[in-house]
């Protein structure tokens, strides 16, 4: 422990804690820009300087140790100067364009202009003009806003190991960029969206969809249906003053009605029938032998572009399930408008997703057409729901509870938990249970699948089984879990694991690329924590006993891993090139 | 190139650093030497070789002015820009060179001819404004000069010059 004094109050704090981080611990603030929570300080910026008595230069508070003795200052007229000054820079490469841009409102430059009350131009303007990059169709990219904080590049590199952005160049001519200056969609982008989750401007954004979805609901010819995700209900609160992890469900469920939906349906219906093949699909290739061990899941399409442009070796093992999105999609356009007697061509479905990923799933491949139409027409990040929220004026705190739709609105608590990281393991786990002992499990909860824990590698016993299973999240750590794979099947050694779930963000999707800003480690808990109390609130909590799935079973599709299953509710991989320029 | 002999070649060169520190840097240095630039190919290569992404390769390439990513032009122009040869006009020539090759400062002509880089001082200013084509420096230059120093180098490459950048840069 180093003892220290800041601002006059002395503080105690472990060896190797900044600056930073021990002022918070004594309720001083320090404005920052460059660095975040999740990330290793860059010390790019220079808002965070302090002054240390005994030593005539600033220093950054984000990257500079606390040592004995240590005499701060963390405010005064002279370090606000000089802090004004780093703002007033900045600005002086960054376009004006507040009131356009798609992080207006939520900005972290913008927040730290107007605390420092910055309303002049002190210094001549030079903004290079760059041209936006939407190729993707998921996340844009504007160069032009971009305050080289670096925060992108380090998540894409070093938390997804992706790769995708980089740093050129240097000095003035800075820039993020793909290698060689191509287009996002040609780079090894697989679209997470952890680069517009982290960046403190305008620079990245999810590409917005919210007009094209106003134009379907004024439009009296269309059907529009809408689901919402698992992670969704425990964040979009965040955007009206609820703190993270509040279960906003039924008045979201209310709210997409008075929006203009004519079916509001939930993703975790999709995620209980998802279940109802992914665990048949485990049972068997693990008890009949019939496929390749270690099983994958493969709900979150960034993994599985990462899987296909980084891991294809291992395609042989990923679930052929589609994810609960499209299960709901391609069930919207069959089950549901034979049932309604509704064309499905007229039919819209909207998803709502935390994840900017979702945008590029439904296109993926031919089997996102499988109802005939595209499965899934337009889906919506968190963000962007809350924006058309505020744009219709509905009062999202005021609002009535309400339930979703019968068929496809009723859901477990094995599907709630798909939205964080284990979550699609555990309910799996249930219901998997099941199949193989035809006995419900007396404790559902399996605690070793669950937390923030980079891998977490645990077993669990099925009757006279011995499950071994892998769960990662964040894309860098699955590397770990398939090298293991691939040594022990070069060797010929008993396998590590029986069942691997990945997801590619960090918590899980309600950590996804399209939630709302300032995710930390202690937001990821607090809207975890939300979808286990969804969970344990529920009566039903095994995706198998969903009443609406038995139904569906019964009456559409005959059995899991039937013939209507497979035309339905799977699809296929392949391999795909890295960089296609 | 002859793709079978490129990939032998990077292979060979890679070999001989792999084992060692700093040895992404070392072998960028290679190929620049070898091929002038370092064709995308190469990295491609290099990055399968070394285990190393492309991005990390290229935020390496681009951070030194050394390594370029283009082939560089038969020709290497480059203009003045020191005090003197600014003072004096530089700045002109520039815009003129610009004009006719319709390339920028770093960028080489369509054709692959001429090739135009900003310099700083190349130690005659009494001369300014120059340029200096290859190792052969021009003193005392007007704008209207440019047009004859460059038909000289298409002449000699058997390509003609009419005054009209399109032509000497190669493009319709």
């Amino acid at each position: 422990m180093v003892n220290a004094v800041i601002n006059g109050i002395p503080v105690k704090v472990e060896e190797g804690t900044t600056i930073l981080d021990a002022a918070k611990t004594v309720q001083v603030q320090i404005p920052t820009l460059c660095k975040h929570e999740d990330l290793p300080p860059s010390a790019a910026c220079g808002i965070c300087v302090v002054k240390i008595k005994g030593n005539n230069k600033m220093l950054r508070a984000c990257c500079t140790p606390v040592e004995e003795g240590m005499d701060i200052i963390t405010n005064d007229p002279e370090i606000v100067d000089v802090r004004r000054t780093v703002i007033e820079l900045i600005l002086s490469n960054h376009p004006n364009d507040c009131l356009t841009c798609g992080r207006n409102n939520d900005c972290e430059l913008q927040t730290l202009m107007a605390n420092f009350g910055i309303q002049e131009e002190f210094f001549d303007k030079f903004v290079k003009k760059t041209p936006k990059d939407s190729s993707t169709g998921t996340v844009v990219l504007e160069p032009e806003k971009c305050i080289k904080c670096g925060r992108c590049v380090e998540v894409c590199q070093d938390v997804q190991d992706v790769w995708a952005l980089s740093f050129l160049e240097r000095g003035f001519k800075t820039r993020i960029s793909p290698a060689g200056d191509i287009n996002l969609a040609d780079s090894p982008c697989v679209r997470c969206g952890q680069c517009s989750a982290h960046c403190p401007t305008g620079a990245i954004v999810e590409y917005d969809h919210t007009a094209k979805v106003w134009r379907e609901l004024m439009d009296p010819e269309k059907y529009c249906v809408v689901q919402i995700a698992p992670a969704v209900r425990v964040s979009i609160g965040e955007a009206f003053g609820y703190p993270p992890g509040t279960n906003m469900t039924k008045k979201l469920y209310s709210l997409l009605r008075r929006l203009g939906f004519k079916a509001v349906f939930d993703t975790n219906f999709g995620a209980d029938v998802t279940i109802m093949e992914e665990a048949t699909e485990f049972v068997e290739r693990f008890v009949h032998k019939k496929g390749a061990l270690p099983l994958i899941t493969t709900c979150c399409p960034a993994w599985v572009d990462f899987m296909e442009k980084f891991h294809s070796d291992m395609i042989d093992h990923f679930s052929s399930c589609k994810s609960p999105q499209q299960i709901v999609g391609a069930l919207s356009k069959t089950y549901f408008a034979q049932d309604k007697k509704i064309e499905p061509d007229k039919i819209v479905m909207v998803s709502i997703m935390p994840c900017t990923a979702k945008k590029y799933e439904i296109k993926r491949d031919e089997e996102m057409f499988a109802s005939g139409q595209q499965d899934i027409d337009i889906v919506l990040t968190t963000r962007e729901l809350a924006r058309m929220i505020k744009q219709a004026g509905i009062d999202m705190t005021q609002l009535p509870d309400e339930e979703a739709d019968h068929v496809m609105g009723d859901y477990t608590g094995g599907a709630t938990i798909f939205g964080a990281t284990g979550g699609v393991m555990e309910a799996a786990l249930r219901t998997a249970y099941f199949l193989v002992t035809e006995n419900n499990l007396e404790k559902v909860e399996f605690e070793n699948v669950r937390g923030l824990k980079g891998v977490k590698e645990t077993s669990i016993m099925i009757g006279e089984f011995e499950i071994k299973l892998a769960i990662a999240h964040g894309l860098s750590n699955v590397e770990y879990v398939l090298n293991k794979v691939r040594k022990a099947k070069e060797k010929g050694e008993p396998l590590p694991y029986h069942f691997i779930e990945v997801m590619a963000c960090p918590g899980g999707c309600i950590g996804g690329g399209g939630q709302p800003y300032m995710v930390k480690d202690s937001v990821r808990i607090a809207r975890t924590k939300g979808l286990y109390a969804d969970d344990e609130k529920s009566k039903i909590r095994c995706s198998h006993d969903n009443p609406f799935v038995q139904k569906l079973y019964n009456e559409f599709l005959g059995k899991p891993l039937g013939k209507k299953s497979h035309e339905l509710l799977h699809t296929e991989y392949k391999g795909r090139p890295q960089y296609r320029k | 190139m002859d793709r079978e002999k490129l990939k032998a070649d990077i292979k060979e060169i890679v070999e001989e650093w792999k084992t060692k520190e700093g040895n992404l840097i070392m072998i960028l240095h290679k190929i620049e030497n070898r091929y002038g630039y370092v064709p995308r190919e190469v990295s491609f290569e290099i990055s399968k070789l070394l285990d190393v992404p492309l991005a990390r390769i290229y935020e390496v390439i681009t951070f030194y002015n050394y390594f370029k990513l283009e082939p560089p032009g038969k020709h290497t122009v480059a203009v003045c820009m020191g005090t003197a040869c600014y003072l004096k006009g530089g700045a002109e020539l520039l815009s003129e060179l610009e004009h006719i090759l319709g390339v920028k400062e770093d960028e080489t002509t369509k054709d692959g001819l001429f090739h135009l880089e900003i310099v700083r001082c190349l130690g005659c200013c009494g001369l300014a404004p120059v340029i200096k084509i290859d190792g052969k420096v021009f003193g005392e230059l007007k704008k209207n000069d440019i047009i004859d120093i460059l038909s000289h180098y298409t002449k000699q490459n058997g390509q003609m010059v009419s005054g009209v950048g399109s032509e000497v840069s190669g493009k319709p």
